[in-house]
């Protein structure tokens, strides 16, 4: 007995030990798998390139993005059906959850991590969220005309609290500067036909709309904003009919790369490239399909594509060096999305079909390895933290 | 239930039920329908870039131009034709499928 006793002083000293002492760990290689269908997140290692932990119960997430707090530890996930939800990844666990919306599409957070920011499209707007607590600051509708509302795409961070925006409906660029973030003020361009999405640049300097309703990207300088939006590669189509669009594009900082941007050609089996200081048309490249993500490694050595149904099983490789496709392989069943390592050593890709990821080297093109998961769509790594854009 | 859509659905299901698809077909059709349309439509039909697809927002629309819809596309908007990858029939077995609230 007295032996039984000795034993359970031991266990429960060592269990009290380990609670004061709670294991430390960084973020930096820690990410999340969206898995669509069931309203779960994957929590993954991107060092172990293995899942440390799933969370459920977050709504619909058809469609849903990420973006992560300064320190990489939170992520806000907007989902369809307007959930915003904040995650702990390091205790796993969801921290709070409000539904902002009737329908939403993306969010972004600011410059200095203190301000999330959802775009809807109903009803059309953007909203503002303290993202400590998720308590909203503020909206903009994105009243158009009046009584007339607009899908927001393309929402973007930049300098200063400042979000920048598109209105598919409305056809404008729209810059929204929270400094004040209960009294956010905006100001208006017009850009063009039905903007589709948007990007900013790396630096945070340009943003750009692409449109789906011409051929061409609208440009907006932020630096200087009072020039207004301009149009870039106009035409690129040459009058010929644009294919039938199965699915649009997703538009990026990411597809900045040695001092060229690579976007997909609406309707066409192309991606256009873009002087990125003279913002001309510098060259196409044909791909095998209507590209969705064009995607630069991190170090801008590489572009990965992946493209629109029927085509959705195929990915194409771009070496910018050489301006052309090196790599052409088909991972999987439905790729939806893809997500560099923080250094761009390997690629995770969803393949939605095949309900998993698979993890390729991005040197050898080689399989390294993979992850179940149900439907999964977007991929986010916590290196998205410290991006301007993202 | 308005007269015009119980008409509607009469016609509807004399014309699907001449070429209903079979089992394997209709599965495809189902998830077509809820991955690829739902890239826009949303995967649970409430809408996105695209309208909703929900029998509350099928109600009052004609169901000739519904099919045509998906068969042909709609110009000036983003909606594509999908006759490629479908036949009329099954356009219509899905305008059908979409009215009475579509499977999982």
């Amino acid at each position: 007995m007295k032996t039984l006793r000795l034993i359970f002083c031991c266990c429960l000293a060592l269990l009290l030990n380990a609670c004061a002492t709670p294991q430390l760990r960084g973020t930096g290689d820690l990410g999340l798998i969206i898995e669509r269908a069931n309203g779960h997140v994957t929590l993954v290692n991107t060092s172990s390139r293995q899942p440390y932990g799933r969370i459920s119960g977050l709504g619909d997430l058809s469609h849903a993005s990420v973006v992560y707090s300064r320190d990489g530890r939170y992520a806000f996930i907007f989902g369809r059906d307007g959930g915003l939800s904040k995650i702990d990844l390091l205790e796993a666990k969801i921290v709070k959850r409000v539904i902002q919306s009737g329908n939403a599409i993306g969010g972004s957070i600011s410059q200095d991590g203190r301000i999330v920011v959802a775009q809807n499209y109903t009803p059309g707007g953007i909203k503002a969220f303290d993202a400590e607590t998720l308590e909203l600051l503020s909206e903009v509708p994105a009243e158009y005309a009046p009584g007339q509302f607009s899908k927001v795409v393309g929402l973007a961070d930049t300098a200063g609290n400042k979000f920048v925006y598109a209105l598919f409906d409305g056809g404008e660029i729209w810059v929204t500067d929270f400094s004040n973030p209960r009294q956010p003020r905006t100001q208006r361009y017009p850009a063009g036909k039905q903007p589709y999405d948007g990007l900013v640049t790396p630096d945070g300097r340009y943003f750009l709309a692409g449109l789906f309703g011409e051929d061409g990207v609208a440009l907006l300088d932020l630096w200087q904003p009072e020039k207004g939006a301009r149009k870039i590669l106009e035409n690129y189509g040459r009058g010929q009919e644009k294919l039938p669009v199965f699915k649009m594009p997703h538009l990026r900082g990411w597809s900045v790369a040695q001092g060229k941007a690579y976007l997909p050609a609406i309707g066409r089996h192309e991606v256009l490239v873009v002087d990125v200081a003279s913002w001309k048309e510098v060259g196409r490249i044909a791909v095998r399909g209507q590209p969705v993500f064009v995607m630069a490694r991190p170090d801008g050595r590489q572009i990965w594509v992946n493209f629109a149904f029927p085509d959705n099983g195929k990915m194409d490789v771009i070496d910018t060096l050489a301006g052309k496709v090196v790599h052409a392989f088909e991972p999987g069943k439905g790729i939806l999305h893809m997500e560099f390592a923080p250094r761009g050593e390997n690629v995770w890709l969803s393949a939605r079909d095949d309900n998993k990821v698979v993890i390729h080297d991005t040197a050898t093109f080689g399989k390294v390895g993979e992850i179940s998961a149900e439907s999964p769509s977007g991929i986010f790594f916590t290196s998205r933290a410290a991006r301007i854009g993202f | 239930m308005s007269s015009r859509l119980v008409f509607a659905l009469l016609c509807l299901s004399t014309a699907a039920f001449a070429a209903e698809p079979d089992a394997v077909r209709q599965k495809e059709l189902v998830h077509l329908v809820r991955q690829d349309c739902g890239s826009c439509h949303g995967m649970t039909l409430q809408g996105g870039l695209g309208p909703a697809l929900l029998p509350a927002n099928m109600r009052d629309k004609p169901v000739e131009a519904m099919v045509a819809t998906i068969y042909y596309g709609r110009p000036g908007t983003p909606m594509p034709p999908w006759k490629q990858f479908m036949s009329e029939a099954e356009a219509g077995w899905i305008v059908n499928q979409l009215m009475s609230g579509f499977p999982q």
